[in-house]
């Protein structure tokens, strides 16, 4: 078919094949990128299950139950390392998670003057940027000594409990969790200021408008509405809590022996993981492998649990 | 608190709320200069003019909005209720609950309509039946019949006319004793526009209604008092500064205003 401008006045433009083609192939291209994230979870999960093979057939279930850890008998279970994640992990969040959005709402919600407020936000990132395992070194020379005073308080106060019954000396989970607090809190900030700053003029007027207090209004309308980008910050965190490794490992103090107690040393997977894998053969390295997995499998159960909160809680505008 | 619903019928003359020598500046910049306004009582009063003529900042200084964009103050006294709203001791938040407000554009919030309505009247201390508030609010802003059935669907899910009204319902629940309403028909077709008209006929028996607006034959229909504010250059400044111009009754306004670019700007020669 042949073409000359004023025939084509009143018909679509045709597109050139080159245009359709670029077109086409952007689409194709950003398919593919994007398939690259799940085939690459997909091939993680199954070269971890492939190596937790033989420890899953050895070990059976009761790995998640049993503290035995004797590299010299072959005998092992992961109980002490699981507890160690999940209770370091869980309680940094629970530090953190109140002061983090605590702190967005505080520099988001017009409460102070705008220069403190980026000061602040400033500050916030900055902590973002030290390097794991500077934290774990600050952990050990100040900060561990330095809270020791406190957590022998708790212990006196609070020892009848099996969580405090230990005393406090040295390396232990108590200071791993408050080191962890520190290494999520910039994550849950920024996110969380990020999802506040994102809530529409709109639905803020509405509220102050009808006679909202400044709480009512920030706990009603504007975190609500907030609240499912605030749980995707907080699930990101909790994943670095809880595959957090160089200053963990620093300052948890490696036990391999189960305790409750959280002045007492304990360990985590992922600080296992680190401490072991150089030096583990046979059996031993599928054992690592089996302890990855339970931790991949528990961060993957945390996050759809998450996923159903959010779903119910959500103001979606 | 049913009593409170029955104001007696006031004297037209009869001041509602009244501005004093009204200067508002946004930091550096003055938005609006020198406005004197009594509003009267049980009637509804336009404010018109042009675009950045001052007169939804004015608008929003009169249940103290704009105390939620930073950098914007105020001179002068709004005075209400014998109280100046603007004493360092006045609660805005308690200003809000008395002198209600309706926006721009629709805003209802993303929760049921049901609680919409409840929302308000919640956190103003409502201890009565709230089934029957939300039915009364709904009736008296003129959604009721578009809402009944589904009282538990997301106020979103409701057509633009009907979530205008539905946040007039909003702002009536909490029981006020102003109106508010900044150019509400604005995001509107020409039948919610009227629908809204034909409630604030009804909602001017119970309230005193305050409304910007950019369309003049909505400000002949609906209002009894009219105030035109335009704006001037400023020597040596940048912007423009906004006055007001005029304000009277609105048949004097559109008929026989006492100033020539009042004239100029209802006939529509205003540049």
């Amino acid at each position: 078919m042949t073409t000359d401008s004023s025939n084509d006045a009143f018909t679509l433009r045709r597109r050139p094949p080159l245009e359709r083609f670029l077109d086409t192939g952007f689409r194709q291209l950003t398919l593919a990128l994007a398939s690259v994230v799940a085939l690459l979870l997909l091939g993680i999960f199954l070269t971890i299950a492939e190596g937790a093979h033989e420890a899953i057939g050895t070990f059976g279930a009761g790995f998640l139950v049993s503290s035995a850890w004797d590299p010299v008998n072959n005998q092992y279970g992961a109980l002490v390392a699981i507890y160690g994640t999940m209770v370091s992990s869980l309680l940094a969040l629970a530090i953190a998670v109140p002061l983090g959005v605590g702190t967005a709402i505080f520099i988001t919600e017009d409460l102070i003057p705008t220069r403190l407020r980026s000061a602040i936000g400033l500050m916030v990132e900055l902590l973002a940027a030290i390097p794991s395992v500077v934290l774990g070194l600050w952990a050990i020379f100040v900060m561990e000594p330095a809270i020791r005073p406190a957590l022998e308080l708790l212990h006196r106060l609070l020892g009848w409990t099996p969580f405090f019954d230990t005393i406090p000396q040295g390396p232990g989970m108590a200071p791993a969790i408050l080191i962890l607090v520190v290494m999520i809190l910039p994550i849950i900030t920024a996110i969380s200021r990020d999802a506040l700053n994102q809530v529409p003029l709109e639905l803020r007027q509405a509220a102050y408008g009808i006679g909202s207090t400044r709480w009512g209004a920030i706990f009603n309308i504007i975190l609500p509405a907030a609240i499912s980008a605030i749980v995707g910050g907080v699930m990101l965190s909790l994943g670095r809590a809880m595959g957090e490794t160089m200053a963990v490992t620093m300052i948890i103090g490696n036990s391999l022996n189960f305790s409750f107690s959280l002045l007492a040393p304990g360990n985590t997977i992922s600080a296992m993981l680190a401490n072991q894998f150089g030096e583990a053969s046979g059996i031993q390295v599928s054992a690592l492998m089996y302890a990855a997995l339970v931790l991949m499998v528990l961060t993957f159960i945390v996050n759809v649990l998450a996923q159903m909160l959010v779903r119910r809680f959500s103001l979606r505008y | 608190m049913t009593s409170t619903q029955q104001k007696p019928k006031t004297y037209a003359n009869d001041v509602c709320m009244s501005l004093e020598n009204v200067t508002i500046s946004y930091g550096n910049f003055e938005a609006v200069r020198n406005v004197y306004i009594d509003i009267p009582h049980g009637q509804v009063t336009a404010f018109i003019g042009p675009s950045g003529c001052g007169k939804s900042t004015v608008l929003r200084a009169l249940n103290r909005m704009n105390d939620l964009i930073p950098g914007c103050h105020l001179k002068g006294r709004v005075i209400f209720d014998n109280y100046d709203l603007y004493e360092p001791h006045v609660d805005p938040v308690e200003v809000r609950r008395r002198i209600g407000m309706v926006f721009q554009k629709p805003n209802p919030f993303p929760k049921t309509i049901y609680e919409n309505i409840a929302f308000g009247a919640r956190i103003n201390g409502y201890r009565g039946d709230m089934d029957e508030l939300v039915e009364r609010s709904l009736r008296k802003a003129a959604v009721w019949d578009e809402c009944k059935d589904k009282l538990q669907e997301s106020g979103l899910a409701l057509s633009g006319g009907q979530q205008q009204r539905l946040c007039i319902a909003r702002a009536i629940a909490t029981e006020p004793e102003v109106i508010l309403m900044d150019e509400p028909c604005s995001a509107l077709d020409p039948i919610s526009t009227l629908k809204i008209e034909e409630t604030m006929h009804e909602l001017k028996r119970s309230y005193t209604i305050v409304i910007v607006t950019h369309n003049m034959q909505q400000a002949v229909r609906v209002a009894d008092m009219t105030a035109f504010f335009n704006a001037e250059a400023v020597e040596g400044g940048s912007g423009k500064v906004g006055y007001l111009v005029e304000f009277s009754e609105t048949e004097r306004i559109f008929n026989a205003p006492a100033q020539q670019s009042t004239q100029d700007y209802v006939s529509g020669r205003f540049g």
